[in-house]
């Protein structure tokens, strides 16, 4: 074993020599940590802009089909009065009253996040709370795993009808989207999480006197947190995803309701800047949820910077 | 009272096994056989190591002295009460860390107050004292992944005793420190064993291990694990290892595993080979 380790020591020291240079720069930012990842974040989105706006200036990419950046942002003002929520649906009241642009735009993106927040809560707890129940009792397993495992596959495209039926229009039906999306997938990755927590806590748990009710809530639950976490960011976009679609198809207003809009009255602007709102909520909302996870799993060390010096 | 007196259901020893088999998935296709006709008797406060080689079932012996398995065949009694469940009185400690990340040094040594509804104070207190007993009172709020290999089975030493064990059942855990620390855990241990005045069952493949520590060695078969032949290590303690007596043992305990070894690897090559 002592070798093995000694193996490894020397690949990594002789790996560590070539990019040093470029590790002392990156510890010399140490504190400025951020403000890097900050400037990344604007180089990346700069590159995909860019390009677009290169091919919008040779002429490749039409712009009333695909209207670079430049175009879609330019009037805000313009665009925001199809967000206007507050006086859309009343007869006799102009597409100028109301809030302005800005809060419009402001009001359906909120709408749209409250929705996907709200959603991504009840189908998390539901979704635990039934995968431990799955793996607490057989009977429970026997009943409810077959059903669980038969509805996973449905698209929640199909689920929108039931939607409407059951909740007409509002929130409820969009909400309702967003969980039924995600529960029966969350379940079996509850599941899957349950299986994979290291025996020897469990048995460690054993030798202490533990009762079942006892090694679940104390052991099986917070080992399983790390894993939950992460299936959550991923369901976090699926989320997203799923919201746009219950919002499109008559679930009330919203952003999925804005691009319906778009679609209809042939606005390519107007999605392009629809999706722009949409990919910085999300990309706002998976950062909240990390800095989360950061603060609520402490106990995890940072592994992607190790496998990136590999 | 001792080893040799007939088996008794109020026998006072730390361990009885009589007839102890195990067999692994036992009635399918899969049926493995670990254990065969264990009888062992091990009395309070002496230290067993347990010495075969890998897969021979002597952890298995362990799991089910820790009444974390249930024995196929025969019976196991601890202090005269029979082992169906595990019991604060038979704490293990694994091979590799075992501790619960989520927790601080101290939680997890009081885990077993907690789960019994002790207050805050009185779990600190406790694990204060079992802290100290391992010299990690100054890591009391450190969580398990800011401590070194060596310090994190200190800390499930130390989880263990806090229960105040009549039995210390301990599986491999210095497998994985290196051969300096691993030493000087072995001293600790033994210093732990002298204080606690508990039973200690020590699983290893380490013949070192086994003649610095054992009051006697257990020598498995391979597979199914049976008993070799109980060897006794009757050195004085402190023990110098570098004696010609001890390196006579672990010369003696070499030839008795040889064979094993050999058996096992025939074993395995005629599993590898082509039906």
């Amino acid at each position: 074993m002592a070798v093995v380790t000694r193996d490894g020591e020397a690949s990594a020291a002789a790996g560590a020599s070539r990019p040093a240079a470029a590790t002392r720069l990156l510890a010399s930012m140490a504190g400025l940590d951020w403000l890097a990842k900050v400037w990344w974040t604007c180089l990346s989105i700069s590159l995909f802009a860019g390009l677009w706006e290169l091919c919008w200036a040779m002429g490749w990419a039409d712009e009333k089909l695909l209207p670079p950046p430049h175009i879609f942002l330019d009037n805000i003002a313009e665009q925001g009065r199809f967000f206007n929520t507050a006086t859309r649906w009343q007869v006799g009241t102009s597409m100028t009253e109301g809030p302005s642009a800005f809060e419009s735009v402001l009001i359906t993106g909120a709408a749209t996040t409250m929705r996907v927040f709200v959603g991504l809560v009840l189908a998390s707890v539901l979704a635990i709370a039934v995968g431990v129940l799955v793996r607490y009792y057989r009977f429970f397993d026997r009943l409810v795993l077959p059903t669980i495992t038969l509805l996973s596959p449905v698209s929640p495209i199909a689920w929108l009808p039931v939607a409407i039926f059951l909740f007409g229009i509002g929130n409820a039906p969009a909400i309702f989207m967003v969980v039924v999306a995600l529960f029966f997938h969350m379940v079996l990755a509850t599941i899957n999480q349950i299986d994979t927590v290291n025996t020897n806590l469990i048995n460690v748990a054993r030798t202490m006197g533990a009762s079942k009710p006892q090694i679940y809530a104390r052991v099986i639950v917070p080992a399983i947190l790390p894993g939950m976490l992460q299936v959550l960011r991923m369901n976090l976009f699926g989320a997203w995803m799923v919201v746009l679609v219950a919002e499109s198809t008559g679930v009330g207003y919203g952003m999925g309701q804005v691009i319906m809009l778009a679609r209809n009255t042939f606005n390519p602007s107007l999605v392009f800047f629809t999706i722009a709102v949409i990919g910085v909520l999300g990309f706002t909302f998976d950062w909240l949820l990390r800095l989360a996870q950061r603060r609520i799993l402490y106990w995890l060390p940072d592994t992607a910077e190790r496998l990136r010096v590999l | 009272m001792s080893s040799e007196s007939a088996p008794t259901f109020s026998s006072r020893d730390a361990v009885v096994c009589r007839g102890v088999g195990k067999t692994w998935a036992a009635g399918t296709k899969r049926a493995h056989e670990a254990l065969r006709d264990i009888d062992l008797d091990i009395k309070p406060g002496e230290f067993v190591v347990f010495l075969g080689p890998s897969g021979c079932g002597k952890s298995t012996l362990l799991y089910l002295i820790a009444g974390l398995e249930d024995a196929t065949d025969g019976q196991i009694w601890s202090f005269s009460d029979k082992v169906e469940t595990p019991s604060p009185e038979r704490s293990l400690i694994f091979q590799e860390t075992s501790l619960f990340p989520w927790l601080t040094v101290w939680q997890n040594v009081s885990f077993g107050l907690a789960i019994r509804g002790a207050s805050q104070e009185e779990r600190r207190k406790v694990a204060a004292e079992a802290l100290q007993r391992v010299g990690l009172i100054a890591a009391m709020d450190k969580r398990p992944d800011e401590l070194s290999g060596g310090m994190r089975q200190r800390v499930a030493v130390a989880r263990a005793l806090a229960m105040r064990p009549k039995v210390l059942l301990m599986d491999e855990p210095f497998a994985a420190l290196d051969v300096q620390t691993r030493a000087r855990m072995q001293d600790f241990l033994l210093d732990v064993w002298r204080d606690s005045g508990a039973s200690v069952l020590f699983v290893t493949h380490h013949i070192d291990e086994a003649v610095a520590l054992a009051d006697r060695v257990v020598v498995f078969t391979s597979r199914p694990g049976r008993i070799k032949t109980i060897y006794p290590i009757d050195l004085p303690r402190p023990r110098n290892l570098f004696s010609r007596e001890a390196e006579a043992m672990r010369i003696q305990l070499t030839e008795l595993l040889r064979d094993e070894v050999d058996r096992a690897f025939a074993e395995q090559e005629a599993f590898a080979a082509p039906a």
